[in-house]
C-alpha cells in the first residue's frame, strides 16, 4: 500500500512539474491561443445558428399569419420577415465546406436549406406554363407533406429544388420578370388562383421544414451535450483549425467570389444570382462576407473572444493586420454594389458602368483576401486547399 | 533466370582459374549492385507526390477531384469557376426561363455533366433503372463505318441508348444488367470470385435493335488531369507503340487514329475507353450531344434517328444550344481540374507495392511519367506528370472484350486508363467499381480481369504472396 501510494505521488509530482515546466517555457501559450480560438468558434457557431433559428421562427409566424389571411399586407409582412431572417442565415455559411453538421456527406441539410439555382417550374407555375410544378400536380402528389417535399429535393437533378430559403422565396415573390423590381406574385395566388390551398400548404410546410433543419444545426452545436460540438472540440487543435479556415477560404473564393458572383457577372445571367426572386442578392453577398469576418475576428455579436486572427498574430502580426484590413475592404466594397444586383447583369450594360465595376472590384477583393487566408493558415502551421 | 545464368557462369570460371574468378566475382557483384541501384531508382521514380506536376492539389477528401490546377492565375480561376457551374447545373427542357440552360434532350442519359461524373469522379453501374446513378451508358453500332471511320449507328437508335427523354418524347429503351459469378484461385490456393456482366435491353420504343447490333457499356471516368493528358507530346505516345510486337514482350500497343471534327483529318486519339476522341473539347461536346442532348458547334443537329418523330419535332433551346463562348469555359474547366497528390509515399508497404508494380510488368502499359509539351493553357505546359498510362490500345482478352470496334480499336482492345487518383475514388464517390463497365468491385478484381496482352502481368499478380498482393494494392491506393 505504502509503496503504491509513493509511486502515485511521484507520478502526480512529475505531472505537475511537466505542466509547470511547459508554462514556464512559454511553449504552452500558442497551444492555448489555438485552443481558445477553437472553443470560441464553437460558441460562435452555436450563437449564429441560434440567432438564425430565432429570426426564421419569426418568419414562420409571419408566413402562418399570411396563409391564415392572405392579403397584400400580410404577404408584405411575410416577405419582410424572410428578408430579415435571410440576413441572419448568410454569415452561417462560413461554417460550411469541411463536412460539419451543415454539409457532411451523410445527412448535412445544406442542400435542403439553401440549394440554388432553382428551377421554378419544379415547384409551381411559371410564365408560359400554368400547370407546372409539384403544387399543380394534384394527381401525382395528392397530399403535400414535409416528407414529400424533402424526398423530392434535388431528385433527378441539382436544380430540382423543392425546399429551403429559395423555395420559400419563390413562393413569396414569384418569378422575377420585372426589370426594375423583384418578383411580384399576387396575394391572390393564395386565395382564388388555381390550387391556392395547395400553394399555402406548400409554403407553410417548406417553412416548417426549414425551421426543423435549423433546429438540428443548433442542437449539433449546443454546449454540454454529446453532439458534433463535443466531437469538434475533441479534435486535434490543428485539425479543428484546418476545418475552420478551410470553411472561410472556400466560401471566400470558390463559393462567394466564384459561383455566386463571377458566374453571374461573366455570363450576365440573372438565373445565376443568388436570391433572384426577391432581389436580395446584395444582402446575401454582404452576409457571407460578414461571416468570414466574424470567424477571423472571433466576434459573433452575442459571443466574442479569441479569433483566428489572434492565432495568426502570434506568428505574424503584420499578416494578421493585412487580412483584417482586406476583409473590411471587401465588406465595404460589397456594401457599395448598387442594388438590385441583376441590373449589372443585363446584356446592354457596359463593363465600365459603375455597378459592374463595383461587382468586379468586390470579386477581386474577395480573391485577394482568399490568398491571404491561405497564407495565414500556412503561417500557423497548417495547410488548406481551396478550389 | 538471369541470376541463375550468372551463377552457373561463375562456376565455370572457378574451374578456369582463381584470378579470372576474382575479376568475375567483382564484375558480378558490381552488376548486382548496379541492378539493385537502378531498381531502387525506378521505385523512387514511382513515389512522387506531385502526380500532376505543379497542378497537383493536396486534398484527399471527397472534393479531391474537384480542385482547380494549383498553378492557374486569377483570371483563369474565374473561367474555371464559371465552367464548374456549367458542369454541375442541370439542363432543362426548352423553352424555360433559365434560358442559358434550356435544350435538354429530346432524348438523353443525364441532366448535367455532374450527374454521371459525380464530384468530377467515377460512375458505377446502376443497380436498376430507378437507381439515380447515371454513370453507365451503352454505345450501339452495326458492322461498317461512317466515311470518317467512326462506328455506324443502329438505324433506329443511333450510336447510344438514351434511356431518358423530355415530356412528350419516348425514351429509346432501358437496359438491365445481370451478373454471373466466375470462380478463380490465386497461386497460393486462396479462392476469389469475379462478376461477369451481361446486358438485356427492354422497353425498346422503336422496335428491336438490329440483328447484328454491337453494344459497349461505358462508365463515366474521373475528369482529373485531362488537359495534362492532352499536353503529352504525340511523339512520346507514338514512340511506345509496337503494333507487331517487334520487341517480343507480348505487348503491342497501338495508337487509335480518330476523326478530328475541327481539323477534318485523322489524328491520334487519347480520350475515352477506346481512345476514340482526340481532344478534351471534342470529348466534351460529344458527351453534350450524346448524353444530355445539347447541340454545339461540333454537333449542330439534335440526335434524333429518322424513326423518332416526336424527338425531331421537339422544341430546341437555341442553335446551337450551348454557344461556343459557354462550352469553351466548360472545356477549360475539364482541362484544368487538378490531379490530387499521391499519399503515403514514405510508407514501406507502398514502396514494396511500387516494386511489385514494376516486377509484374504493369509499367509496360501503365507508363508512369512524362514531361508535357506545350499547351495553350500555360499551366499545363512543361509539367512532370505521373498518369500511369501509355494512352495506347491493347488487346485485353476475351473476358473484357465488347466486340464493338471503334475507329482502329478492335472489339477486344481498350486504351490503358490513367491510374492517378484511383486510390481516391472511394473517398470521392463512395464506391470501388472499376474497369470500362464497372464490373470490378475493387482494385484486386480489376487486376484479375486483365487478360490478352496483360495476361502475364495478371498471372504475376495472381502468383504473388498475400503480402505482396496487399502491397501492390496499397501502392495503387496511394495514387
Amino acid at each position: 500500500m505504502r509503496k503504491r501510494y509513493l509511486v502515485g505521488l511521484l507520478i502526480a509530482l512529475a505531472a505537475m512539474a511537466t505542466a509547470i515546466g511547459c508554462d514556464a517555457l512559454g511553449g504552452g501559450d500558442e497551444v492555448d491561443v489555438k485552443e481558445q480560438a477553437v472553443e470560441n468558434y464553437a460558441a460562435g457557431v452555436h450563437a449564429l445558428y441560434s440567432k438564425s433559428l430565432s429570426s426564421a421562427r419569426e418568419m414562420d409566424g409571419a408566413i402562418d399569419a399570411f396563409i391564415a389571411d392572405p392579403t397584400p399586407a400580410t404577404l408584405e409582412g411575410a416577405k419582410r420577415a424572410w428578408l430579415r431572417a435571410r440576413d441572419d442565415y448568410g454569415p452561417t455559411e462560413a461554417f460550411r465546406f469541411y463536412d460539419g453538421p451543415i454539409d457532411n456527406e451523410e445527412d448535412g441539410p445544406e442542400g435542403l436549406i439553401n440549394a440554388w439555382p432553382l428551377d421554378e417550374a419544379y415547384i409551381d407555375y411559371v410564365d408560359g406554363d400554368p400547370d407546372a410544378g409539384i403544387i399543380n400536380m394534384v394527381d401525382e402528389y395528392p397530399e403535400i407533406t414535409a416528407d414529400l417535399i424533402v424526398s423530392l429535393n434535388e431528385e433527378g437533378g441539382e436544380a430540382n429544388v423543392s425546399t429551403g430559403w429559395h423555395a420559400i422565396e419563390f413562393l413569396l415573390w414569384g418569378q422575377d420578370l420585372n426589370a426594375v423590381g423583384p418578383g411580384a406574385r399576387p396575394a391572390d395566388d393564395y386565395t382564388t388562383a388555381k390550387n391556392a390551398d395547395r400553394r399555402g400548404v406548400y409554403l407553410a410546410t417548406a417553412s416548417d421544414v426549414l425551421i426543423g433543419h435549423l433546429q438540428g444545426l443548433v442542437d449539433e452545436w449546443a454546449p454540454g451535450r454529446s453532439n458534433y460540438r463535443s466531437e469538434f472540440l475533441a479534435l486535434d487543435t490543428d485539425e479543428a483549425l484546418t476545418n475552420i479556415i478551410t470553411g472561410i477560404g472556400e466560401l471566400s473564393r470558390g463559393e462567394l467570389a466564384g459561383e455566386r458572383m463571377t458566374v453571374a457577372y461573366q455570363e450576365r445571367s440573372q438565373e445565376d444570382e443568388h436570391s433572384c426572386f426577391s432581389d436580395n442578392t446584395n444582402a446575401d453577398i454582404i452576409g457571407n462576407a460578414l461571416g468570414i469576418q466574424m470567424v477571423l475576428m472571433g466576434d459573433y455579436g452575442a459571443v466574442s473572444g479569441v479569433g483566428i486572427l489572434d492565432v495568426v498574430a502570434e506568428e505574424d502580426a503584420e499578416l494578421a493586420d493585412t487580412l483584417r484590413d482586406q476583409v473590411a475592404v471587401s465588406i465595404n466594397l460589397a456594401n457599395n454594389i448598387p442594388s438590385p444586383f441583376d441590373n449589372h447583369l443585363t446584356d446592354t450594360v457596359p463593363d465600365s458602368a459603375p455597378g459592374r465595376s463595383a461587382v468586379l472590384r468586390t470579386i477581386e477583393s474577395l480573391e485577394k483576401q482568399t490568398d491571404t487566408i491561405v497564407s495565414a493558415a500556412t503561417a500557423i502551421g497548417i495547410t488548406i486547399s481551396v478550389s | 533466370m538471369d541470376l541463375l545464368n550468372h551463377r552457373s557462369g561463375l562456376r565455370r570460371i572457378w574451374r578456369e582459374g582463381r584470378q579470372n574468378a576474382c575479376v568475375a566475382v567483382a564484375f558480378v557483384a558490381l552488376l548486382s549492385i548496379l541492378a539493385a541501384c537502378s531498381r531502387d531508382g525506378e521505385i523512387d521514380a514511382l513515389l512522387n507526390e506531385k502526380l500532376g506536376g505543379e497542378t497537383t492539389a493536396f486534398t484527399d477528401n471527397r472534393n479531391a477531384f474537384s480542385m482547380s490546377a494549383r498553378n492557374l492565375n486569377t483570371g483563369e480561376k474565374r473561367v474555371f469557376e464559371v465552367g464548374d457551374s456549367f458542369f454541375e447545373q442541370n439542363w432543362v427542357t426548352a423553352p424555360a426561363s433559365t434560358e442559358a440552360r434550356d435544350g435538354l434532350g429530346p432524348t438523353f442519359n443525364a441532366l448535367s455533366c455532374s450527374s454521371c461524373h459525380v464530384l468530377d469522379g467515377r460512375g458505377r453501374p446502376p443497380t436498376d433503372h430507378d437507381d439515380p446513378e447515371r454513370g453507365l451508358l451503352i454505345r450501339l453500332s452495326i458492322p461498317g463505318t461512317t466515311p470518317e471511320g467512326a462506328p455506324m449507328g443502329d438505324p433506329n437508335y443511333g450510336n447510344q441508348l438514351q434511356d431518358r427523354a423530355i415530356n412528350e418524347v419516348e425514351p429509346e429503351g432501358r437496359f438491365q444488367i445481370d451478373y454471373v459469378e466466375i470462380q478463380g484461385e490465386y497461386g497460393d490456393g486462396e479462392p476469389y470470385t469475379l462478376l461477369m456482366p451481361t446486358y438485356r435491353f427492354i422497353q425498346l420504343a422503336f422496335g428491336d435493335l438490329s440483328a447484328d447490333i454491337m453494344t459497349s457499356p461505358r462508365i463515366a471516368p474521373p475528369v482529373i488531369g485531362m488537359g495534362l493528358l492532352e499536353a503529352i507530346k504525340a511523339e512520346d505516345i507514338l514512340v511506345q507503340s509496337d503494333p507487331d510486337d517487334e520487341d517480343g514482350d507480348g505487348i503491342s500497343g497501338r495508337p487509335n487514329m480518330v476523326w478530328d471534327i475541327e481539323r477534318q483529318e485523322h489524328v491520334l486519339g487519347r480520350f475515352g475507353w477506346k481512345a476514340n476522341e482526340p481532344s478534351v473539347e471534342q470529348q466534351s461536346l460529344g458527351a453534350f450531344a450524346g448524353d444530355i442532348g445539347i447541340t454545339s458547334v461540333h454537333h449542330m443537329a439534335e440526335n434524333c434517328p429518322s424513326s423518332q418523330l416526336a424527338c425531331a419535332a421537339a422544341v430546341n433551346g437555341g442553335e446551337p444550344e450551348v454557344p461556343a463562348a459557354r462550352s469553351d469555359k466548360l472545356v477549360f474547366y475539364t482541362q484544368t481540374l487538378a490531379v490530387p497528390a499521391m499519399r503515403d509515399v514514405e510508407d514501406p508497404e507502398v514502396r514494396k507495392g511500387a516494386e511489385m508494380f514494376l516486377k509484374a510488368g504493369c509499367a509496360a502499359c501503365h507508363t508512369p511519367s512524362y514531361t508535357t509539351g506545350p499547351h495553350e493553357i500555360a499551366a499545363l505546359s512543361d509539367q512532370e506528370i505521373f498518369p500511369f498510362t501509355d494512352l495506347l490500345l491493347h488487346d485485353m482478352g476475351e473476358g473484357l472484350a465488347d466486340g464493338r470496334p471503334d475507329f482502329l480499336a478492335s472489339g477486344s482492345e481498350w486504351r490503358t486508363p490513367p491510374l492517378w487518383g484511383i486510390g481516391l475514388v472511394e473517398s470521392v464517390n463512395n464506391h470501388t467499381r472499376f474497369l470500362h463497365d464497372g464490373r470490378a468491385r475493387n482494385l484486386v478484381e480489376a487486376i484479375l480481369w486483365h487478360g490478352g496482352e496483360a495476361e502475364k502481368s495478371r498471372d504475376a499478380f495472381r502468383d504473388m504472396s498475400r503480402d505482396e498482393r496487399a502491397a501492390l494494392i496499397a501502392f495503387l491506393k496511394s495514387l
